[in-house]
């Protein structure tokens, strides 16, 4: 028998693990829905993410089990949920990193759509048209057929480090002040601050993003608990980059008042 | 009269331009917190004078004082160094209180939030917010007790307040609770404002260090102070006079007799 042989019989061997999931259901749209914990068992298989747990469970066990994904690759950001306790991309999550039991829930914060999906999107679309999270260019129009102006590389670097995120959600489902304050811009919000406050192609200075951010909902509300950067499925630097964005912010206290 | 407050009350202050006072306020949350902190680490080395000796510990007391400035103890220069530790901890209590939660339905969500994440910064932050209210009593009293009776700083004074005036429980608690909180805070200001910006795994190793160094000298100094006081228990009241003193004194006294 060859190595490989030998390596597969015994994987055929070895006995998986009967996996215990836990999962929050509830249909908001269904008056007679009141939320409950319901249990799943399904036996563990070789490199089994959460994302192919969930989908075992809906074909063989419960057709009606929502749950989000899209890319299955951590690139969509869709598939965020709480696994025992803590934001996760279920596509990401190996189920041989947890213990037998598993304890999964929706995202809190955001709006529930149904037992793990939540609506990301609605709230990432008002969180980009609050802080304006769009390129603020010199010219109006933008003329396709001239050359582009030159980045730095090391500036185009930067940029495209932070513009990594994915909007998952997991940054503000991880983050004590978001749970207790609804109003509070949360760490995608500033990254995104910070990526456009990089670009030189964008005329905005620290006085306009003073007022976007320039608040206790905004900078100032952040109380630096950093589970944001803690939970980030991307490691996104988020907490050099709130602490840049409060240096700036701040200093904008000591500049005069046009009123 | 400033329209400043028409605008604020039908809420268009903010229109067009944003108040600069939430970041002001949000500076001098962090400023006042920082010298809180390093004023109390370094009021725990003039406290822990007394593990050097009795006699250590009436020279930084009168020193304080202005003892050796103007040969004659000035008790008041005492209460003006903690009238201005007061205001700033008034300050500080009421620019950090904004953060807590402020009711029943934030208080659960925090507190289940904090359970179910397991993170540790997070579950500091809850301690922070437990060890700020219990200060907001107990350093109260402390801060009141210092300002009204400075006089009372003392080898044998202290040490009767601690037993004879059964305080130790309170300095127990307070010890811990300003320990704590200030640790925690000095942490969570460097992380803010990142400076010094070091990987956060250190910097806890040292805040954690730091806030065992203290209270052990803390709780050392409690127990010598425990100590005294018993041992002084039936001379309650008398103040601790330090020999070169009493000498001097006394031949002021024979000078005087000639």
């Amino acid at each position: 028998m060859s190595a490989i042989d030998n390596d597969i019989a015994q994987n055929a061997r070895q006995q998986h693990r009967q996996l215990r999931i836990s999962i929050l259901r509830y249909d908001p749209r269904d008056p007679a829905s009141t939320p409950r914990m319901q249990e799943y068992r399904i036996e563990e298989a070789d490199s089994m993410t959460l994302f192919i747990a969930l989908n075992e469970i809906r074909e063989h066990q419960d057709p009606t089990l929502q749950f989000d994904f899209v890319c299955r690759a951590g690139i969509c950001g869709s598939s965020a949920i709480m696994v025992n306790g803590r934001p996760q991309l279920a596509c990401r999550t190996l189920t041989r990193d947890l213990p037998n039991e598993i304890t999964l829930a929706p995202l809190p914060f955001f709006e529930l759509i149904g037992d793990l999906s939540v609506n990301t999107g609605k709230w990432m679309r008002g969180m980009s048209e609050r802080l304006q999270a769009w390129l603020h260019t010199k010219e109006r129009e933008v003329d396709i057929c001239r050359v582009e102006e030159r980045m730095d590389p090391d500036v185009a670097e930067q940029i495209y480090e932070l513009d990594r995120c994915i909007e998952c959600g997991c940054c503000v489902a991880a983050c004590g002040t978001a749970q207790m304050r609804k109003d509070f811009v949360g760490a995608v919000g500033f990254g995104k601050i910070a990526r456009f406050r990089l670009d030189p192609r964008d005329v905005r200075t620290d006085d306009d993003f003073y007022e976007l951010i320039g608040d206790d909902t905004g900078v100032f509300g952040c109380m630096s608990l950093l589970a944001c950067q803690d939970v980030c499925p991307k490691s996104l630097p988020l907490q050099t980059q709130i602490a840049f964005l409060r240096r700036k912010m701040a200093a904008q206290g000591f500049t005069s008042s046009t009123r | 009269m400033s329209h400043e407050t028409i605008f604020i009350q039908t809420g268009l202050a903010d229109k067009p331009r944003k108040s600069r006072w939430p970041a002001r306020l949000d500076l001098l949350q962090s400023t006042t917190g920082l010298f809180l902190a390093l004023f109390m680490w370094l009021h725990m080395f003039f406290v822990a004078s007394i593990l050097v000796s009795e006699s250590a510990m009436w020279t930084i007391a009168r020193f304080f004082e202005g003892y050796f400035f103007f040969g004659k103890a000035y008790s008041g220069l005492v209460s003006c160094v903690v009238g201005f530790v007061a205001l700033a901890f008034v300050a500080h209590a009421l620019l950090a209180v904004r953060k807590f939660p402020i009711n029943y339905q934030q208080w659960r969500i925090v507190r289940a939030h904090t359970k179910q994440m397991r993170h540790e910064d997070s579950t500091l932050w809850i301690w922070q917010v437990y060890t700020g209210f219990l200060l907001f009593f107990l350093a109260s009293a402390h801060l009141y007790q210092m300002f009204f009776w400075p006089e009372k700083i003392g080898p044998y004074l202290s040490s009767d307040r601690v037993w004879s005036e059964n305080l130790w429980p309170f300095y127990i608690v307070m010890l811990l609770a300003v320990e704590l909180h200030g640790g925690i805070g000095l942490y969570r200001l460097v992380v803010k404002w990142g400076w010094p910006n070091a990987p956060r795994e250190a910097l806890k190793k040292v805040k954690w260090a730091l806030t065992g160094f203290f209270l052990v000298l803390g709780l050392a100094s409690l127990a010598a102070y425990m100590k005294i006081g018993y041992e002084h228990r039936a001379y309650m009241g008398e103040p601790y006079t330090p020999d070169w003193v009493m000498e001097k004194e006394a031949n002021a006294d024979r000078g005087d007799g000639q």
